[in-house]
């Protein structure tokens, strides 16, 4: 593989509270190539907050320490915001959870792609217009014309989370770090929202972060997937192989899920171990 | 079998005149007492519509819907209506009062209900939700996704219903938790022989929870199937055919 698009060593996240020092991520290492990444793990296990640390995006008190956060060979970690800025959005990328509370509700549809493009590419009005209506047709949106010139709370969760991923790609970013970019929509709509995320790691060669909690899906979509727990990835696997992963925590995960094709009573309940907190080895 | 639930030919619209969105056209389906009954389809193809006309939530609605056969009228609902029919919402973060403990979260439901002892009611409702009395005086910010969609589940439960109407009622939780929550209603099910209406994008979660279940579409119920066919992805009509195959994976195109 050629050199990677984004290295982390050593990734770190910490909180001040009242009661001590909370590591949200506790050394977490990887790298992403021109490749579908996953990242696999339940609320609170860091996933997101490590998406939020690549980006710049943890505020103080929050600190975020690394050996190593190079995007290109050149480190991000903690530039200053002026030169974070330059990069967020342009070169990497993130789509949020959650539409309602990513997309401003006083600016229509349109008016926030346009400014988004515009903002990194330089481009003027008209050439934004049509960039948006074109990124909007893209994510299957049927009516361009009406939703861009809707507010957010007139279009449904699903057409929000699809407006945003438009958004986010309307710049053409070199790492686009997808945050349960999927789970608010429908199947066949998160298909055609895949579809164009996987266009671009084959066609662009953009390297994809997905943050997800849904395994069977990760399995068929990435190319590779780390798995998180309290601050830690404490299992990495080909996707092809998840089905024979290893630790417990995974094991436990994919146990939960109630499957089509094998009917079972009551569903596993996911049993935790303490010790899946104790430091991983780094590898 | 008797019956706990019968929509027939039932419209709900929003708004009026050139600005009227007909959001359920034509639906028709029964449910048996002590059965499951499942609803899947897209968004806004008017599945959770269908739960909120029954409880009265939603717009104009025409047609029929009769519970435990009482027909119901208009958005009023009796008393003895919400003995028997009660909802879980999908966002346990947003049906909570933020600042009212569970247990005035409980009691008032339980007030409301006319129901007596409802100091030892409290107890008993957190017991059978699998949440200790230690959670009795907590307020939602310092409940987990998990423990705050129980407290909603206690909530439903306080009235003693023969119906609970689930709208998505996992889809807001982790994996682990999810298989927590489908566990506890389904050993609720099986104690209180409760019938169940479950709205759900998640075929696999359809499949796991419910006897029977309706694919929509545009407002309009396109398919009925027993979870058998559902399992085995035989639907007749293409569009449910095409969701079920949807759902199963995702496909990478060949490069």
């Amino acid at each position: 593989m050629s050199a990677p698009l984004l290295s982390v060593r050593n990734l770190r996240v910490s909180f001040p509270t009242r009661s001590g020092t909370f590591e949200a991520v506790r050394g977490v290492s990887f790298d992403l190539g021109r490749e579908r990444l996953g990242v696999v793990g339940e609320s609170g296990s860091g996933k997101s907050m490590t998406g939020r640390a690549i980006l710049g995006l943890v505020r103080p008190p929050g600190k975020v320490s690394a050996d190593r956060l190079d995007l290109n060979g050149e480190t991000i970690l903690n530039l200053p915001e002026r030169r974070m800025r330059a990069l967020r959005g342009a070169r990497i990328s993130m789509v949020m959870q959650d539409p309602k509370f990513s997309l401003n509700p006083v600016m229509t549809v349109g008016q926030q792609i346009m400014e988004a493009y515009r903002l990194h590419s330089g481009q003027g009005g008209k050439a934004a217009r049509e960039k948006a209506l074109e990124m909007l047709s893209a994510v299957q949106i049927r009516d361009p014309e009406r939703v861009f010139d809707a507010y957010p709370h007139e279009v449904s969760g699903g057409m929000g989370q699809r407006i945003m991923i438009a958004m986010m790609l309307a710049p053409d970013p070199e790492i686009l770090i997808a945050d349960e970019p999927t789970s608010a929509l429908d199947v066949s709509v998160r298909n055609e929202v895949l579809r164009i995320m996987d266009k671009l790691v084959t066609e662009r060669g953009m390297g994809l972060i997905f943050v997800s909690h849904d395994l069977n899906l990760v399995a068929q979509f990435c190319d590779r997937v780390l798995i998180m727990y309290a601050g830690q990835v404490v299992e990495e696997i080909a996707a092809k192989d998840l089905h024979q992963a290893r630790h417990p925590y995974t094991q436990g995960l994919l146990e939960s899920l109630p499957r089509l094709d094998h009917p079972v009573e009551r569903l596993a309940v996911l049993q935790r171990q303490d010790s899946w907190r104790n430091d991983v080895k780094g590898a | 079998m008797a019956q706990m639930l019968k929509v027939d030919a039932l419209n709900v619209w929003f708004g009026e005149a050139h600005e009227r969105v007909d959001a359920v056209k034509s639906a028709s389906f029964t449910v048996a007492k002590g059965e499951s009954f499942g609803l899947v389809g897209e968004s806004g193809s008017g599945k959770s519509t269908i739960l909120r006309a029954i409880t009265g939530l939603a717009g104009s609605w025409s047609g029929r819907i009769e519970v435990a056969g009482e027909a119901v009228h208009g958005r009023h609902r009796s008393r003895a209506f919400h003995k028997t029919v009660q909802m879980v919402f999908q966002d346990p973060y947003a049906s909570l009062h933020p600042r009212h403990s569970v247990d005035r979260v409980l009691s008032e439901t339980l007030h409301l209900q006319g129901m007596d002892q409802i100091d030892a009611r409290i107890t008993r409702l957190l017991d059978s939700v699998g949440l200790g009395k230690g959670f009795r005086f907590r307020y939602p910010h310092q409940l987990s996704g998990g423990q705050r969609q129980r407290v909603a589940i206690a909530r439903a439960l306080a009235a003693e219903p023969q119906l609970l109407l689930l709208d998505e009622p996992t889809s807001a939780l982790d994996v682990s938790v999810q298989a927590e929550i489908l566990n506890l209603l389904s050993d609720l099910r099986k104690e209180r022989g409760l019938t169940f209406v479950m709205v759900s994008h998640d075929l696999a979660v359809v499949a796991h929870m419910c006897d029977r279940l309706a694919v929509m579409r545009g407002g309009e119920v396109v398919e009925e199937m027993p979870q058998a066919s559902l399992r085995a992805g035989a639907a007749t009509s293409d569009y449910a055919r095409n969701l079920l195959a949807a759902s199963e994976s995702y496909r990478r195109e060949p490069v």
